[in-house]
């Protein structure tokens, strides 16, 4: 049974429709990515799924419990790390999950026990008395993290988590969330617009303009616009070419000086290249396609990493000033 | 049970808030010495002359604990707007909790702080020269605690409207001065125009400073006099504070349910 079903989940604002008829599916246990750029849909999704917003049409269930008529229940069942920071600074971490714990009915011994397991998930169980407010952005996401453990959910969701980090700290992050993959076999349903990050997912739904435009794992939806491409150069370029399409029946492209072919298993080929051929190549480069070719092929234009709007940069600002 | 728990969790998180802040707990002992002092002194110099047949310390002095109730109470409800200006009422909406008793906490928080205030005026006021029976002591504190509430409530509700502490500022400043002046804290609303009485059956400050000074003066003046210095009976305040109370906590409910 999947631990999320989504059918024709639509949201309409004022008549723009903001997530359109979307259909999709996730496994337990495992990474399902929501990949798009900014705008596109992802965090209504997310609160939609999470109750938090109303649906216009179509149903999803989460842990069998329908986001309609079971809100309660499918509250309990995820926790949430939300794009905006969402901790009380002014609290301990320690103090914050245990708000967490009695918000959602974990008794007090079994707090115990289960707040020394996630800090420790998240290595912050040496922290756990410092305010949240001293602690660095990564920190603060780590123990988001952390609480959105507490109640044991069944699905994680992470909206955005890396967002805001700098690229070392993002990739501890994602040591962490593997981890919790791996030794948890939590369900992780998160967004991104970070193409690379898509990577590390079991499946991938790409959303543009709140449609899922592909569905599936990140080989296949790179295999979709074709295969591995080989480039070679060679001092006998004609008779590479000549042979490669004699013994391959592969269409030889031209282009910069390097011959190019497009293989479906790169790996694999290059292998059988070197021992078959009798011409012989000076370098090669076995490029793979990326997520970003993928969505530029689908969408025709690249997701870009968008600058903060004018009005978020003054609000973070402001929440800077009022800190200090 | 998980609804009294939530109660408590949200009301020990306010109060947590409250205690880590040095600068609020400072103007919380200030802001009522200053009131007395700015008030007791300079105002009986000035205003005595008139002819309530009573001290004007006296007279002014529960308008002077309904005044900080509501600054303090109004104060302290802004918590809700920073909770959604800094993101934190996101972690409170998505719980699995009920939001009348997120509301509740919320108010009680507020309710706590505005008291402890009030009881700090209560335990000064022998120093200007207000006379205070042991005995209407708990009676006093009950009714300190229903306005809190009340205020508490009403603050909650703004602070749920407002998307910024800005505009939660301004509203409440709007607010404070009117409902001040027409709650009967500095004159008698026994012989105002019509307009000004209308509106002050309609503020609660008005019922909190009525039933105060009537506990107050209840065993210090002649029947008479206190009669014209009243306005409602006891109960009548009590039961409208009450009322306001519930109005005001379901309708900030009802503002969170719509907006969140």
């Amino acid at each position: 049974m999947n631990i999320i079903r989504v059918e024709n989940l639509t949201k309409q604002f004022n008549g723009f429709t903001a997530v359109d008829h979307i259909n999709f599916e996730v496994k337990k246990g495992e990474i399902f990515g929501f990949l798009g750029p900014n705008g596109a849909g992802k965090s209504t999704t997310i609160n939609m799924l999470s109750t938090i917003l109303p649906v216009t049409d179509g149903e999803a269930f989460i842990n069998n419990f329908s986001i309609l008529s079971q809100r309660d229940d499918v509250r309990k069942s995820i926790g949430l790390v939300f794009q905006d920071p969402s901790l009380d600074d002014r609290l301990t971490a320690e103090e914050n999950l245990r708000f967490h714990a009695k918000l959602y009915g974990v008794p007090s011994d079994e707090f115990q026990k289960r707040k020394q397991e996630v800090l420790k998930l998240v290595d912050l169980w040496d922290r756990q008395n410092d305010i949240v407010k001293n602690f660095s952005g990564g920190m603060k996401r780590r123990l988001e993290i952390a609480r959105g453990l507490l109640h044991y959910p069944a699905v994680l969701f992470l909206d955005e988590p890396t967002i805001g980090l700098d690229p070392q700290t993002r990739a501890h992050l994602w040591d962490y969330i593997l981890r919790l993959k791996r030794e948890k076999e939590m369900t992780i349903f998160m967004t991104t617009h970070y193409m690379n990050e898509a990577e590390y997912c079991d499946h991938i739904a790409i959303i543009d303009h709140g449609k899922i435009v592909a569905l599936g794992t990140p080989r296949e939806l790179k295999k979709q616009i074709g295969g591995d491409i080989i480039s070679m150069t060679s001092n006998q370029k004609a008779e590479l070419k000549k042979e490669i399409e004699k013994r391959y029946k592969k269409d030889v492209k031209e282009k910069d000086g390097f011959l190019q072919i497009e293989v479906e298993d790169g790996e694999k080929f290059l292998p059988r290249l070197f021992n078959e051929l009798t011409v012989e190549i000076d370098s090669i480069e076995l490029r793979k396609p990326t997520l970003d070719d993928v969505f530029l092929s689908l969408t025709g234009r690249a997701i870009r990493e968008e600058e903060p709007s004018d009005k978020e940069r003054m609000r973070q600002r402001m929440r800077m000033r009022r800190r200090n | 049970m998980q609804f009294i728990q939530t109660i408590y969790t949200i009301w020990q998180r306010e109060i947590i808030r409250y205690w880590r802040d040095k600068t609020r707990i400072v103007s919380t002992f200030f802001m009522p010495l200053m009131f007395l002092v700015i008030f007791g002194a300079g105002l009986n110099e000035t205003l005595a002359t008139g002819n309530f047949g009573v001290d004007f310390t006296q007279f002014m002095y529960p308008g002077i604990i309904a005044m900080s109730i509501m600054n303090i109470a109004f104060f302290s409800t802004i918590s809700t707007v920073w909770d959604r200006e800094f993101g934190f009422l996101k972690e409170i909406l998505v719980a699995p909790v009920s939001r009348v008793a997120v509301a509740f906490g919320k108010t009680l928080g507020a309710t706590t702080i505005a008291s402890i205030q009030a009881i700090i005026l209560l335990i000064l006021a022998p120093l200007i020269g207000v006379t205070i029976h042991i005995a209407i002591i708990p009676q006093l504190i009950l009714f300190m605690l229903l306005l809190a509430f009340a205020i508490s409530g009403m603050g909650l509700l703004i602070s749920s409207l407002m998307k910024t502490t800005e505009s939660f500022g301004m509203v409440t400043q709007i607010l404070i001065f009117p409902m001040f002046f027409i709650s009967g804290a500095f004159f008698p609303l026994t012989s105002v125009p019509s307009w000004m009485s209308v509106l002050s059956y309609i503020n609660p400050l008005t019922y909190g400073v009525d039933a105060i000074r009537q506990i107050i003066l209840g065993n210090q003046v002649a029947s008479n006099i206190l009669n014209n210095l009243s306005l409602h009976p006891i109960s009548v305040d009590a039961l409208f504070l009450v009322a306001f109370s519930a109005v005001m906590v379901s309708a900030a409910v009802f503002a969170f349910n719509k907006r969140a």
